[in-house]
């Protein structure tokens, strides 16, 4: 049986709807063909059944993380401390995000500490230190310009001696394609497993959700660098609907963990695959 | 994983080349492929469709098909569209003011500060103006400390108030101070802020409304994607900016967002970002920008 017209303006459309939510080319042809498989196996009828296969779809590209709807902040405790080390390209909002995720762990009774291993960036420590002022946990520092693995390494010892629960490692925004820096990463991770064995629990890479398709290699080079293991979206709270995380979720299976939703101590969220999806077709923003 | 566009037209034009009968249809698969490319290199996807479809016309009209070598002369109409699209009158930067006063404004975590401290070193140093940086974040944690290591790290001194919150008159505050110390260049750099957020929106408005700036900059990081459309035209409507920066092109990214946003708003790429040193600024230059975008 031939498509009817509707269905390819309906189609046409979807495109146009997941290429400006930055979704991509690539993933956006999986997307719909996929979609063209499932209308011609059951038949489609209307929107509302379209729209029903669509939010499917996509959910299945993004990898899970445990069961894939966890509502609240949640750190595997039988680590202890459980590390967190944030990376990420330049001016994503991973210092941000260490300061709401240090509120959220606090606020659940957890002994919440950070490191600030960011030691290049113009004032990235004094950035830093007034997160841990907000929330009220305790930073490790040094001088700007020591040695950031130096600062990880002094950070998880006195974790491990104040007993603390949770740790959050701040480093500097570099670009994935300068080597060297990269390099240092791997460094600031293997001195960590030096105090304690199996850190960092979780290398979470921040992106910016309005970033486009350059998010790709960014995740890809990550990944080599440091085996990312989760993903936060930042900046949502605008017009960006960060859709490239999808097609990396599925290729590196990479679960996206956070979504960053303003500059506040409130403004994280736990990702929710369903309201992200339908974030898209949002037209109000 | 992305093709470069060259690769791809190569591909898409070997299919052109292959057939016997060269027809206009074949012309349509070429700049299916330029617009995918196009897409991929992050160009917004109404602009995308726009460009190719003036690409194709382009190519009929100049009997493309009749030609030797159609390939090259498609790359050539695709790279020299690009290049006028993203070029025009690159007026340099107005110093007219006394003192010029320049203003800084662009998304969160942009490159604003870093930009305003590479400028003013560029100023000091290139054209020999005595600057004046002036703090008006008073919202980002250490935002004006920022500003002032980046201030000792070139030289150039930092006006900031910390007891007072209200940008507005931090920079008018700033100004006056610039006229009474013989500063003939004034570089405000403003807190990030969302094109959503009316009342971020209202206060960079009232901001310029109070210093009248010659220059006003809309700084954007160059991987920006699709989002780079609605973003630059909001900032416009509410500013009229002068003219673009575009940050962090030491990275791998096409940055085709230039390409969308010169389209909808039509004002100059002043200067390129290219590290986080204070000497990594350029001035902008469409043709290398179209390589890049173009993959060559
Ligand atoms: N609107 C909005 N702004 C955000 C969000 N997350 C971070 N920001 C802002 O983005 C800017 C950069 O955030 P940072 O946390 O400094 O980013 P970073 O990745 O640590 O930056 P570098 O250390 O310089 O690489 C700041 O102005 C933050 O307030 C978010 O979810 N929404
Ligand atoms: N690699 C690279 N990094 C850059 C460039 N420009 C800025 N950065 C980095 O990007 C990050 C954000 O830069 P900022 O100057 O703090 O950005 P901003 O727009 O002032 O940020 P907010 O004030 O939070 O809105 C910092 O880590 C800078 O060092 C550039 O051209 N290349
Ligand atoms: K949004
Ligand atoms: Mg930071
Ligand atoms: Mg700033």
């Amino acid at each position: 049986a031939g498509k009817s017209k509707v269905d390819d303006d309906v189609l046409d459309n979807l495109e146009e709807v997941l290429v400006t939510s930055d979704v991509g080319v690539n993933t956006t042809l999986k997307i719909i063909e996929r979609i063209e498989e499932r209308v011609a196996r059951d038949k489609y009828l209307g929107t509302e059944e379209l729209n029903l296969i669509l939010r499917e779809e996509i959910a299945g590209l993004l990898s899970e993380t445990h069961h894939g709807e966890e509502t609240e902040f949640q750190i595997d405790t039988t680590h202890k401390p459980y590390v967190v080390m944030v990376v990420g390209v330049n001016g994503v909002g991973k210092t941000t995000t260490i300061g709401k995720l240090a509120y959220q762990f606090k606020k659940q009774g957890l002994k919440v500490m950070l490191g600030a291993a960011d030691t290049f960036r113009a004032a990235a420590i004094d950035q830093l230190q007034v997160w841990a002022d907000r929330v009220d946990v305790p930073i490790i520092k040094q001088k700007m310009g020591s040695d950031p693995a130096s600062v990880a390494y002094d950070t998880l010892s006195s974790a491990v001696s104040q007993e603390v629960d949770v740790v959050l490692i701040d480093t500097a925004g570099r670009l994935h394609n300068k080597v060297n820096l990269m390099n240092e990463l791997g460094k600031v991770k293997r001195v960590m497993q030096k105090v304690v064995p199996g850190a960092p629990h979780d290398v979470l890479l921040v992106l910016d959700g309005s970033t486009g398709q350059n998010a790709f290699e960014q995740a890809r080079q990550f990944t080599k660098a440091t085996e990312v293991s989760s993903l936060a979206v930042t900046k949502l709270d605008g017009t960006a609907k960060g859709g490239v995380v999808i097609g990396i979720s599925d290729q590196f299976q990479i679960p996206v963990k956070y979504i960053g939703v303003g500059e506040g101590l409130e403004d994280l969220q736990v990702f929710n695959k369903y309201e992200f999806v339908d974030s898209f077709f949002n037209t109000s923003s | 994983m992305f093709d470069s566009l060259s690769e791809k037209l190569d591909k898409a034009l070997h299919v052109l080349k292959g057939h016997g009968q060269i027809t206009e249809i074949n012309v349509a698969e070429t700049t299916k492929e330029v617009r995918r490319a196009l897409l991929d290199a992050d160009v917004n996807f109404k602009i995308a469709k726009e460009f190719t479809n003036r690409v194709k016309e382009k190519a009929l009209g100049q009997n493309v098909l009749k030609t030797l070598q159609p390939g090259q002369l498609m790359v050539k109409i695709v790279k020299d569209e690009l290049t006028e699209l993203m070029g025009g009158d690159a007026s340099g930067i107005n110093l007219s003011g006394s003192p010029s006063v320049i203003l800084m404004s662009g998304l969160q975590g942009s490159g604003k500060t870093t930009f305003s401290g590479k400028l003013a070193n560029y100023l000091k140093k290139k054209k020999s103006k005595n600057p004046l940086l002036v703090a008006c974040d008073v919202y980002r944690p250490a935002a004006i400390d920022q500003l002032h290591v980046v201030g000792d790290q070139i030289g150039v001194p930092v006006f900031s108030d910390r007891e007072n919150q209200d940008p507005v008159s931090l920079a008018k505050a700033g100004v006056a101070h610039a006229k009474a110390n013989g500063h003939n260049v004034v570089i405000i750099d403003t807190a990030g802020r969302l094109a959503v957020d009316e009342q971020m929106m209202t206060e960079i408005a009232n901001i310029r409304d109070a210093v009248s700036p010659q220059e006003t900059l809309f700084v954007v990081d160059s991987m920006t994607g699709q989002d780079a459309v609605n973003t630059a035209k909001a900032f416009n409507d509410v500013l009229d900016f002068d003219g673009v920066i575009l940050t962090k092109l030491d990275g791998d990214t096409r940055g085709g967002a230039a390409i969308s946003i010169k389209s909808v708003v039509n004002k100059p790429i002043k200067f390129i970002g290219t590290g986080e040193k204070m000497e990594a600024i350029d001035v902008f230059y469409p043709a290398r920008m179209a390589d890049r975008i173009l993959g060559m």
